[in-house]
């Protein structure tokens, strides 16, 4: 037995060798593949990333379990960018030059992304981004596989307006660029299905805000109008938790005044009691709740990885287990880590997601992925109240004066990120 | 005898079971009216609902609760529709109709007949027109509230029933409140309409102004007796909201005054610059959450008392922390102000670290006992039972250590150690143990802070950062070294914020603020509360 294993480990080595001798690799003499994890362990930022960080390690082992890529195994190099973001950059050329790793799995907030992009296009590496965030960028080198506004901010909206009616919005989030923009995505939609601009209330409060009770105040009275009332809510990560406790204590139910959250997962409701949030919105890609084996075989092999049984999982968890697959499928058909072939393979390339369908690398570097909307269970958990066909990423919104005209398509001749069909020419606006 | 006694029996319980018996219909008609919640569609079932309310049945109102709670199950193989109870890995199904045991089922053959606001809200509706004749009067206040909301045409002979047998005033009010919004959505005359708008607006509560807002835009008398009486419960909301807003201003000075309390003794009254401050009121709320983990754990019943049990834990972990800091460290560096800041900045993040990897870096959940959950409205003012406990909380602190400084021989000899080192030491007092007990002081109420701060805040391992710079803006406007001028900064600076707030937004109003402290700093250096004598020069 143990011999047709070894013989069978010797014949996939050779054909091996001989692949990577024809690409003349200059990774050819290292016995391993070297995967690198840029997520920041210490800082404000290690409550979300420290989980993602996790999720490479546990994917890489399941990886190596099944006999690695190209007969190799998957290293992780993991680095701590410590939610600095001038940090991500040098981490990032640290990971790519020194200890030269194949691809990158990493960064959370768009800052420490825009902060690593020129290292990745200076270097041409690959880098894996498993967020949802504002759009408006399409980059060689970056791969999204988190929601771009249409995969999560506007199928939310329409949800409210048919199943709730909702004529009048709030929109109300953290003041910095992602949900800067997908507000100003969503009151241009919102404008064009003809809400008037009386209806629409937007609200930004600074970085761990924690004192609600104005703002719930004045929720309650824009809600008092006689027509029906939600809240859209980009609000970030840790202002979440004393947002939605005050919602609990001046009694807004779900009923009432609902809230749809595009940040809040099931870690974040991990840290509070959810029996007054009853019925409160999210909008992702993913939630723990799916019922499918995909999604049961990998929250079991999860809480066999990580030894802890109430660990819940995510939306950019899912992501970064379809960037992954992804990234382990386009090598293994083009034969190589090598950068450029990778990067060429991955458009095109399907995967099965969590959700029970599969997602498609786009040309445009964007994934499709299936919009969910989950109400809030008293056990932390998701119910699904609503799932739409699969979504392709849209990374220039359609909504916005700026990015209307440009389209991406990284297939050759196009080759461009952000190409103007109204002037016919590659560079953006200009 | 007996006979009679048994006719007397019989006939209570014929009269007894009457009502009940005119309110069912037949099984098997409200059957399959139950098994249409099940059938699919968040359309047919808000119509199934709908349908049932229609029967009176008095079944109804259990079901519809119950569906309302998630417990109404699908079994797959021939679509009946169950009350379903978790019994370890099985569901125990029960008949909704009969209350007939149907037996144990595995998860995987039943569904979840879903439910989404929508759902809730034709529940509340239904089951607050079936539930206005109840016994409990606070359970036909709510249902007279949720019709109300509803506005539906259909309830007004239901209200008419029950106004004339309300006993109850305010519940009496409501009840004619939903009854005249029933009316006005209803096509009764003109008249009615109006008189009805009357109704409304004596209830004068907020959700009557939304109600009447739908109606201002409208033709007529109806439109015009709308506009006016909204004009009239809008000027009256108008100064309940100033009310609300210092109430709000109040409720966040005293946030502030709790976690810049203890600052304004070790900076303050010592002069160090602690910049771990923030996190003496993070182990404080971490100290919390194992005192409740603790009791969740091995105590169930004492959950309620378990923040009044923190309290000394949490006190003692931060005052012990900080006696630890001040001797290891910081004794080394009086009087030398840049090298205290950077040593206590270090040690902040080597603390904030520690936690990260001791209770990992997720928020951790602090449960709120139940006298500090939910609110009362005061006229038009909603006061949080959790706000109103913070606010006493920090009054409490305050005067407590007002009390301990003046009044202990451990104030005495803190306040002399401050106020001339040598003549302190000369007299006697061991001053290196007084810097360690008086730096333990500030800590241990940092940590007391925690406690309150851990239930209307994340506790997280970045918690102390939200606070630390707003502690020093307190100390610093309220005047160093000064107690009353921490409790004035604090207030006042809750109160600025807080009425800036609504005009300004909460990013403005907050520069705001930094701007105009700034441009005070500058008249007066030393605060609103100077110290003043040979005290200061040293």
């Amino acid at each position: 037995m143990s011999q047709i294993i070894d013989r069978r480990r010797t014949t996939l080595a050779a054909v091996l060798g001989a692949l990577l001798a024809s690409t003349a690799s200059g990774y050819a003499a290292d016995d391993t593949i070297k995967v690198g994890v840029l997520h920041s362990l210490s800082g404000t930022m290690a409550i979300s990333e420290t989980t993602l960080k996790d999720t490479v390690l546990y994917l890489i082992d399941e990886q190596n379990k099944k006999g690695g890529v190209l007969g190799k195994k998957l290293e992780a190099v993991v680095v701590d960018p410590a939610s600095n973001w001038p940090l991500f950059a040098e981490k990032a050329r640290e990971l790519i030059s020194q200890d030269k790793v194949s691809v990158v799995f990493g960064c959370w907030t768009s800052v420490s992304r825009k902060s690593v992009l020129p290292v990745f296009k200076e270097l041409n590496s690959i880098l894996f981004y498993p967020v949802q965030y504002e759009g408006e960028e399409s980059e060689r080198n970056v791969f999204y596989t988190g929601a771009a506004p249409n995969q999560q901010a506007i199928p939310a909206v329409d949800y409210l307006m048919k199943e709730e009616g909702v004529q009048r919005w709030v929109l109300a989030g953290t003041d910095y660029v992602y949900p800067r923009t997908t507000n100003k995505i969503l009151e241009a939609y919102l404008k064009a299905k003809g809400v008037a601009a009386d209806d629409i209330m937007i609200n930004y409060t600074p970085f761990g805000h924690s004192d609600w009770q104005s703002i719930v105040a004045d929720i309650k009275k824009f809600g008092s109008a006689g027509k029906k009332t939600a809240v859209v809510s980009t609000i970030n990560g840790d202002a979440n938790v004393p947002f939605y406790k005050e919602l609990g204590n001046q009694g807004i139910k779900a009923e009432d005044i609902p809230v749809v959250a595009f940040s809040v997962g099931e870690e974040e409701l991990a840290g509070i009691d959810t029996k007054p949030l009853v019925g409160h919105l999210a909008a992702w890609n993913y939630f723990q709740s799916i019922d499918n084996d995909a999604n049961a075989t990998f929250i079991d092999g999860w809480h066999k990885f990580i030894k802890n049984d109430k660990r819940t999982t995510n939306d950019p968890m899912e992501a970064t287990y379809v960037g992954f697959n992804a990234w382990v499928k386009a090598v293994e058909a083009a034969g190589t880590t090598d950068v450029d072939p990778v990067i060429d393979t991955l458009v095109g390339t399907t995967v099965p997601n969590l959700s029970g369908g599969y997602a498609t690398i786009m040309p445009n570097h964007h994934i499709t992925k299936p919009v969910l909307i989950g109400e809030i269970q008293d056990d932390g958990q998701f119910d699904i109240v609503s799932e739409t066909a699969p979504v392709v990423g849209d990374e220039w919104s359609d909504y916005l004066e700026g990015s209307k005209d440009l389209i991406s398509d990284w297939r050759k001749p196009l080759s461009c990120g952000n190409f103007n069909v109204a002037t016919g020419k590659c560079g953006g606006n200009s | 005898m007996s006979f009679l006694r048994l006719l007397a029996i019989w006939a209570i319980l014929i009269l007894g079971l009457q009502p009940a018996l005119a309110d069912r219909i037949a099984d098997a008609d409200l059957a399959p009216r139950v098994a249409a919640l099940g059938s699919g569609g968040f359309d047919a079932a808000e119509q199934a609902i709908a349908d049932l309310a229609g029967t009176g049945d008095d079944r109804v109102p259990t079901i519809l609760d119950r569906l309302g709670e998630g417990e109404l199950m699908v079994r797959k193989t021939d679509g009946a529709v169950f009350f379903a109870e978790k019994a370890g890995k099985d569901f125990r199904l029960t008949d909704p109709v009969t209350g007939a045991d149907a037996g144990l089922a595995p998860k995987a053959t039943l569904e979840k007949v879903k439910v989404n606001n929508r759902i809730r809200r034709a529940i509340a509706s239904a089951v607050g027109a079936l539930t206005l004749m109840s016994s409990d009067p606070v359970v036909r206040r709510s249902a007279a509230e949720a019709v109300m909301k509803s506005a539906d045409a259909a309830a007004i002979p239901a209200l008419d029933k029950a106004i004339a047998a309300e006993t109850v005033a305010d519940v009496r009010a409501a009840m004619m409140a939903a009854r005249a919004t029933a009316l006005l959505a209803s096509d009764a005359p003109e008249a009615d309409k109006v008189a009805s708008i009357a109704a409304i607006a004596d209830f004068g509560s907020r959700d009557a102004l939304g109600f009447l807002s739908g109606y201002t835009t409208a033709d007529g008398a109806v439109g015009e007796a709308a506009r006016k009486a909204a004009a009239a419960i809008e000027s009256r909301l108008m100064l309940w909201d100033i009310g609300q807003n210092l109430w709000y201003g109040l409720s966040l000075g005293s946030v502030l005054l709790l976690a810049a309390i203890g600052l304004a003794i070790t900076f303050g009254v010592m002069g160090v610059i602690n910049m771990a401050h923030g996190e003496m009121v993070m182990l404080g709320a971490y100290a919390t959450f194992t005192v409740q983990e603790a009791i969740r754990t091995f105590w169930p019943d004492l959950f309620d008392y378990s923040l009044l049990i923190a309290l000394p834990a949490a006190f003692l972990t931060a005052a012990l922390a900080g006696i630890l800091i001040e001797r290891s460290i910081i004794r080394w560096l009086y009087g030398r102000p840049l090298e205290t800041l950077l040593a206590t900045w270090g040690v902040s993040l080597i603390l904030q670290q520690a936690v990260r990897s001791l209770y990992g870096a997720n928020n951790r959940e602090v449960g709120n006992p139940s006298w500090m959950s939910g609110s009362f409205a005061l006229g038009d003012i909603q006061v949080t039972w959790t706000r109103l406990w913070i606010i006493l909380f920090a009054l409490a602190v305050f005067l407590t250590l007002i009390a301990v400084l003046k009044r202990t021989r451990l104030g005495l000899e803190m306040r002399a150690v401050t106020q001339n080192r040598q003549m302190a030491a000369a007299v006697g007092i061991r001053t290196p143990l007084v810097d360690a007990l008086t730096f333990g002081l500030g800590s241990g109420i940092a940590g007391l802070a925690g406690v309150a701060l851990s239930q209307i805040d994340n506790v997280s391992p970045n918690l102390g950062r939200g606070y630390i710079i707003d502690s020093f803006m307190v100390v610093v406007f309220g005047g160093v070294g000064n107690l009353w001028g921490t409790l004035v900064g604090a207030l006042t600076l809750g109160v600025a914020n807080k009425l800036l707030e609504p005009y300004a937004g909460a990013v403005l109003g907050k520069i705001i603020l930094l701007v105009a402290i700034i441009l005070f700093i500058q008249k007066r250096p030393r605060g609103l509360f100077a110290l003043k004598g040979r005290a200061v020069e040293a």
